[in-house]
């Protein structure tokens, strides 16, 4: 009669060893990030070191005499990423408003549907589409139409100035644009389903019209979670590897138009690391990671806290 | 004058507004559609003739000559399924601990946290992470340690699938489980997570959606290879990364590849995509 006698029971043996199992699943997606800082500071920190502050600041990026400047990439990432969201925002607000108040249920489902499957596509078939199907069209469309009426020492003629290929920052974030969409769409028509239905219908009981509840009541009421699903586009959009190396020309000159050929941070990397020749051109590309990760990771922490987890 | 004539009185001119409005918000919806619809067309007017018996029989081939994907469509599933079977044991683990062991833990709540930004992290960020720790010390691209990128991928969304589907049990099946003696881990493994079975199914097919277009985590750890290759320890091809190479290339015949590819891996993610969200759907009803 002394089976169980000496120490816990084998099911409480059992619990224990699960429960331990579970946790350390757990544990391994925080050593995953906590490791991914660790080996890009180890990496990229002979490059930090051997410029400095000057890393940052200096737009040389020449390869042969090992200079390497991040500025270009930095700021192609920001101002790609920047357009980007300028041209999403507007567009994702108007899907969600029309999804959550204009849209008959019928066409709904098929319509939210289908801006699913938009984020579904993989980067890299955006990538060759905009550089076979977009690029041309707007090379022709766009920037040729552009190029004979506006007068190249004006304001816009520098602006838009480039060669007319089509590959350049601007059609980076046009593509950057429909592919953060649906991300910023599906977060916003969850906040605004989250807005009760009391005070909606209090405002359509004073007679507002439906662009007045939706403009005064409805878009002010979750302002502070929608610049959160903003951020979690932005975050998204500035670490987009794929599509961004395909169209925008990969040029490692600081950018100096719209219609300029550029570079982002993360196409430099996929272009370069495979082939990169010395220790120090590895290291300086590992250290525009670290610069990556660490403003992908301030919008998306900055995106988690104004939305909150349920509406994400 | 001190006014200026109004050509519409107030209660027109709201209307007017409101009609201006909802077009505006048609107008944005049509363009995601169109945009969509376009994607879609381009990949079926450029891929669609390619596509034969010898895509999949034939190996990537020099330029100017007859050749298939067949290495490049045998890489991707050879590293999506390791990378795969690797995302479902920690993800769902780790999903576990989080809805059933995690409550009212200040740690869980810093994991959930994690998690959710490494399911927007970029994703050639962990191919850098996996070139550091794999490919640099063992002084090699291969297909294990693409793999290994694209677990790192997948596991997040797993992870998060797996905690959302498993809240959604009521107390009552797992205070049942409890009442006929059973310990808390068999209550999860046997009951919980039977119960959750097309949900858990939801996040594995969404996890391979998300990895099986994954080009950046391959470009410096599988690298790619023209050859056919089963060796992990040897660089590997894949569709993206074959798609990346010839897209980009000056030969017609490599470029109709690409679109094949392109049109394959389209199919493969949206197909993945439908079939779980109608999956999660149905559970959600249940």
């Amino acid at each position: 009669m002394s089976v169980e006698s000496a120490g816990p029971s084998r099911a409480a043996r059992q619990d224990a060893f699960f429960q331990a199992l579970c946790f350390s699943a757990a544990m391994v997606l925080m050593a995953t990030l906590a490791g991914l800082l660790v080996a890009l500071v180890i990496g990229g920190w002979p490059a930090l070191a051997h410029f400095g502050p000057r890393f940052f600041i200096s737009a040389a990026w020449d390869p042969v005499a090992e200079d390497y400047g991040a500025a270009g990439p930095i700021v192609g990432t920001l101002v790609t990423a920047g357009l980007a969201m300028v041209m999403a925002l507007p567009l994702a607000v108007g899907i969600a408003v029309f999804l959550v108040e204009f849209c008959p249920s019928v066409l709904a489902k098929y319509v939210s549907m289908a801006v699913e499957l938009l984020a579904g596509i993989p980067s890299i078939v955006y990538g060759m589409w905009g550089l076979f199907v977009l690029a041309p069209w707007f090379a022709l469309h766009v920037q040729l139409p552009l190029f004979y009426v506006v007068d190249p020492d004006s304001f816009w003629g520098h602006l838009f100035e480039g060669i007319p290929n089509g590959a350049n920052i601007f059609t980076a974030a046009m593509i950057l644009a429909i592919m953060v969409l649906p991300y910023i769409a599906t977060v916003l028509r969850e906040l605004l389903l989250s807005v009760p239905t009391h005070v909606r219908e209090a405002a359509y009981g004073m007679g507002c019209t439906p662009y007045e509840v939706v403009s005064r009541i409805m878009l002010p009421y979750i302002r502070r979670s929608a610049i959160g699903a903003v951020m979690l586009g932005l975050g998204r959009a500035l670490g987009e590897t794929m599509a961004v190396t395909f169209i925008i020309g990969n040029s490692h000159e600081f950018p100096r138009s719209l219609f300029a050929s550029g570079s982002t941070i993360a196409s430099t990397i996929a272009n370069e690391f495979a082939e990169a020749s010395s220790d120090l051109h590895v290291s300086a590309l590992l250290a525009l990671g670290l610069v990556l990760f660490v403003i992908t990771f301030a919008a998306l922490v900055g995106a988690r806290l104004l939305i909150g987890r349920e509406k994400a | 004058m001190k006014f200026a004539p109004r050509m519409f009185d107030r209660h027109t001119r709201r209307k007017l507004v409101n009609y201006g409005f909802v077009g505006l918000t048609m107008a944005a919806t049509a363009v995601a559609v169109i945009a969509l619809l376009l994607i879609l067309w381009s990949l079926v007017a450029n891929g669609l003739d390619g596509i034969g018996l010898h895509i999949f029989t034939m190996d990537q081939p020099p330029p100017e000559m007859p050749g298939g994907l067949r290495n490049a469509i045998l890489g991707s599933l050879e590293m999506c399924a390791i990378g795969m079977v690797i995302a479902v044991v920690i993800g769902i683990l780790a999903g576990t601990w989080l809805a059933e062991y995690g409550e009212g833990k200040r740690i869980a709540e810093v994991v959930r946290f994690l998690n959710d930004v490494l399911l927007s992290a970029p994703s050639i960020l962990i191919g850098l992470f996996v070139y550091e720790i794999l490919v640099r010390p063992l002084h090699g691209f291969s297909a294990g340690a693409g793999a290994v990128a694209l677990a790192f991928v997948a596991t997040p969304v797993v992870t998060r699938t797996t905690e959302d589907i498993l809240r959604l049990q009521s107390n009552q099946l797992r205070e049942a489980g409890m009442a006929i003696g059973a310990g808390k881990s068999y209550v999860i493994r046997a009951i919980i997570w039977r119960a959750s079975r097309p949900g858990l199914v939801t996040g594995a097919l969404l996890g391979f959606a998300r990895i099986s277009g994954e080009t950046a985590p391959l470009l410096f750890t599988s690298l790619g290879n023209p050859n056919l290759s089963f060796a992990l320890t040897q660089p590997m091809g894949a569709l993206p990364t074959t798609i990346y190479q010839f897209a980009l290339s000056a030969f017609d015949d490599w470029r109709a590849l690409a679109w094949v590819g392109a049109l394959l891996i389209a199919i493969t993610v949206l197909a993945a995509n439908i079939i779980g969200r109608a999956l999660a759907r149905g559970s959600h009803h249940s």
